[in-house]
């Protein structure tokens, strides 16, 4: 399907909701294997993106991701704004030639890629956004898809990113960033937009 | 076209200590800094990362940084500038020690990159 500007606003406004609700938690995750932070960050940049949109309504589609992107890539201050916020930069510049929703996640993807170096099996948001895309490509993206995803991270050793830094310590421990992408991808699900 | 410096931090204080130390070095050479969050606490922001790239004199930068999310905003704000940076991949303090130390006695880019090989860490 295509992605609209009005599921759009209302798959972000659940994901601001759910990131606020889950800082603690996603800060508790950030802790063994990272700086603790990233509950924090993303609830700031939550705030910021709710401010964005609503000190003006985005035009269209391509508007919206980029407001979303700049506010992410300005206030969250860590690695997670400079990837969410390259994530939605990259979609919204897809956006100019395609509406799917696959290939605006699968432009998102890319532009993580490219950002932050990583592939999969390193323990980070790419062991979410790839088999993400790859459901959202053939068609068939669940939560069960996405959970699964998210609980993977689990066992694998980091060897990019903040918890590479601790080695075979981050084994056993969901990674911080692959939980929050889950959430903003259940949050694209619940907002009614399906791939 | 000259050439300057700038540091990213993610602690204010880092990268202000690194300016202090190179600047003893570099006395004519731009060296501008961006450390910690717009409020001041621990991580980087591109806005800042923006800022000390157009304060520098320089027309073009040598970028140094400390940890992995201060390099991507660095990427982020490499993208927007008008003025071309360069991102080291190496130890933050001896790699912008050697670089202000070069560039003080005149030497070009090449020659700076060709000494910051050896201390590339990541």
């Amino acid at each position: 399907m295509t992605l609209t500007l009005e599921d759009t606003l209302k798959w972000l406004h659940g994901f601001d909701a759910t990131v606020t609700a889950q800082k603690a938690y996603l800060s508790e995750l950030d802790t063994p294997i990272g700086d603790g932070d990233h509950g924090n960050n993303l609830a700031r940049g939550a705030a910021a993106i709710e401010d964005a949109l609503g000190k003006q309504e985005p035009a269209d589609l391509t508007a919206a991701l980029k407001t979303i992107a700049m506010a992410l890539v300005s206030k969250v201050g860590g690695a997670s704004g400079a990837l969410y916020g390259t994530a939605f930069l990259e979609m919204a510049k897809a956006s100019r030639e395609t509406q799917e929703v696959a290939d605006l996640l699968a432009a998102g993807l890319a532009g993580l890629q490219k950002r932050g170096g990583a592939t999969t099996g390193e323990k980070t948001m790419i062991d979410v956004w790839a088999p993400v895309v790859a459901a959202a490509k053939a068609g068939n993206l669940t939560t069960q898809v996405i959970d699964d995803a998210v609980q993977a991270t689990k066992p694998m050793k980091a060897t990019k990113g903040r918890a590479s830094y601790v080695g075979d310590n981050s084994i056993g421990h969901l990674d911080p960033g692959s939980v929050s992408s889950g959430y903003l991808f259940s949050e694209m699900l619940k907002a009614g937009v399906t791939a | 076209m000259s050439l300057g410096i700038i540091i990213v931090s993610h602690v204010d204080k880092i990268a202000a200590g690194v300016q202090t130390l190179i600047s003893q070095v570099a006395a004519d050479v731009s060296v501008t800094i961006a450390g910690g969050t717009d409020d001041g606490g621990v991580g980087t922001s591109v806005e800042k990362i923006q800022q000390a790239i157009s304060d520098n004199k320089a027309d073009e930068i040598l970028a140094f940084y400390d940890l992995g999310s201060a390099k991507m905003n660095l990427e982020l704000a490499q993208d927007f500038s008008d003025k071309p940076v360069h991102l080291y991949d190496v130890a933050l303090v001896e790699g912008a020690y050697t670089a202000a130390a070069l560039l003080q006695a005149g030497v070009d880019r090449t020659a700076v990159e060709a000494q910051l090989a050896d201390l590339k860490i990541k």
